[in-house]
């Protein structure tokens, strides 16, 4: 315990230019690199590469949901699984189903529910699944963003897709997406998942503490991060299609 | 519909036509309508019923009535059994989705032999060709029987050879089903098999 205090002294997390350890300025993104349609058993698919988070995610459906006493009459289910690999982590994680995946199991499929249209299929379940193969803070974002493009390559009819982004509180300043050491080390974490084309915030968490107006800063830089997150997104879906599609004399372009 | 803007629901290639626009979807799963012709398989038994699986998210009762034998009740299996493919048409889709399906009718069949290829439902139409042309030459080629499903199901039968082209050439178009001169790469195919045999 003394050597972690004594390390969360030393540790500085913003320098005197406002740069962050891994030389971000307090508003950038890790790099990102999202490729769609990397599975081929799945119905969609795809992997996010998210500073050093590697996160897959796959889509079944709409299938029949089982067990059956869970199916809903008037709509379809979402159901996710947000796993953690064992060797994500720098100790060997337990694998299973733990409380903290639990969680993000359950807010992850309700950010879905909201944009799958789930009346059109009745009776059936749309299943995520989310694994993450390396972990670096904020997987609960780049799970989001993945499994948001794997249900776009599903073919399954939403309203939009979800672009996901975490912002927080380190060293007494507010900054975008922080990796682990910050996450770790700094004071707050408040990711946050949104409809990019009508701006609806679908997940919304925080840990730490933020004042008032600590917050709606917070909130401008994640939503300033989600429609750049949404166009890497589209790119990913279009450059799927791309050798095929554009050939095509009336393939004027990809939605959504 | 939103403020105006008239939006996709799902992903798939634009195209405008005659001041209407559709959208191809490029995947997604399949979602029986009535008068579909289908490849069936069955799923389950009952007394007086097939469980088929349509490659939907739904599995469709056949009913015996719906089929072509006079069925005592309780002998469903004396006609098909689990794991049968069989050639029927969806009769009808209710609001709750719930699907029948009918061997009544022209073509519907319980399939024997042959194998079943399955692609993805929207490439359907390609495979099938403008009047039905790209399968016919594959057909001609292969000297194979075929059927395609609108549930993306194929099932050919033939000589074990001529089966391997003739899902090779699906699989061609399953894969490059948007790119351009499809027809002629399928066509190269065939021929680099078969000769000028064909159409």
């Amino acid at each position: 315990m003394e050597d972690i205090e004594h390390f969360e002294k030393e540790i500085r997390l913003v320098d005197e230019n406002g740069r962050r350890i891994d030389g971000r300025s307090l508003d950038a993104l890790r790099p990102i690199k999202i490729e769609a349609g990397v599975l081929k058993r799945a119905d969609g698919s795809a992997y996010v590469e998210w500073g050093d988070n590697r996160v897959l995610a796959a889509v079944y459906g709409p299938r029949e949901a089982h067990p059956r006493h869970l199916q809903d009459p008037t709509r379809a289910l979402v159901q996710c699984r947000y796993n953690m690999a064992p060797f994500s982590v720098s100790d060997r994680k337990r694998p299973g189903p733990d409380r903290r995946s639990v969680e993000i199991s359950k807010v992850t499929s309700e950010a879905f529910a909201n944009v799958v249209f789930r009346e059109q299929f009745p009776r059936t379940s749309v299943d995520i699944f989310i694994e993450v193969l390396q972990a670096d803070a904020g997987t609960r974002c780049a799970g989001i963003t993945a499994a948001s493009v794997a249900l776009a390559d599903a073919g399954i009819p939403m309203r939009d897709l979800i672009a996901s982004c975490a912002s927080g509180k380190i060293a007494g300043q507010i900054a975008l997406d922080l990796n682990k050491e910050e996450d770790n080390f700094g004071d707050a974490d408040c990711p946050m998942a949104v409809v990019p084309r009508t701006g609806e915030i679908v997940l919304l968490q925080m840990d730490g503490h933020l004042t008032e107006d600590e917050f709606d800063r917070a909130m401008k830089l994640s939503m300033g991060a989600t429609s750049k997150i949404y166009e890497m997104q589209k790119d990913a879906l279009r450059r799927r299609y791309a050798v095929t599609a554009l050939d095509e004399d009336d393939a004027s372009e990809v939605s959504p | 519909m939103d403020g105006g803007k008239v939006l996709a629901a799902f992903l798939g290639i634009r195209t405008e036509h005659e001041g209407f626009v559709d959208i191809i979807p490029l995947g997604g799963r399949y979602f029986p309508q009535p008068d579909d012709e289908v490849v069936g398989q069955v799923v389950d038994l009952g007394p007086s019923h097939w469980l088929i699986d349509l490659n939907a998210p739904y599995p469709a009762p056949l009913h015996a009535t719906e089929s072509p034998w006079r069925v005592e009740f309780g002998e469903t299996s004396k006609f098909m059994i689990i794991g049968d493919a069989c050639l029927v048409k969806v009769l009808s889709v209710d609001e709750t989705k719930r699907v029948q399906v009918t061997m009544r009718d022209r073509g519907g069949r319980r399939l024997s032999g042959g194998h079943i290829v399955e692609i993805g439902h929207s490439k359907v139409p390609r495979l099938i060709g403008k009047g039905g042309s790209m399968i016919t030459m594959i057909k001609d080629f292969t000297r194979c029987q075929a059927f395609v499903g609108q549930n993306g199901r194929v099932w050919i039968d033939g000589e074990m050879n001529d089966m391997v082209h003739a899902i090779q050439a699906i699989r061609m178009i399953d894969e490059h089903a948007q790119a351009i001169g499809l027809t002629e790469s399928v066509k190269g195919y065939l021929e680099g098999a078969y000769g000028k045999r064909g159409a």
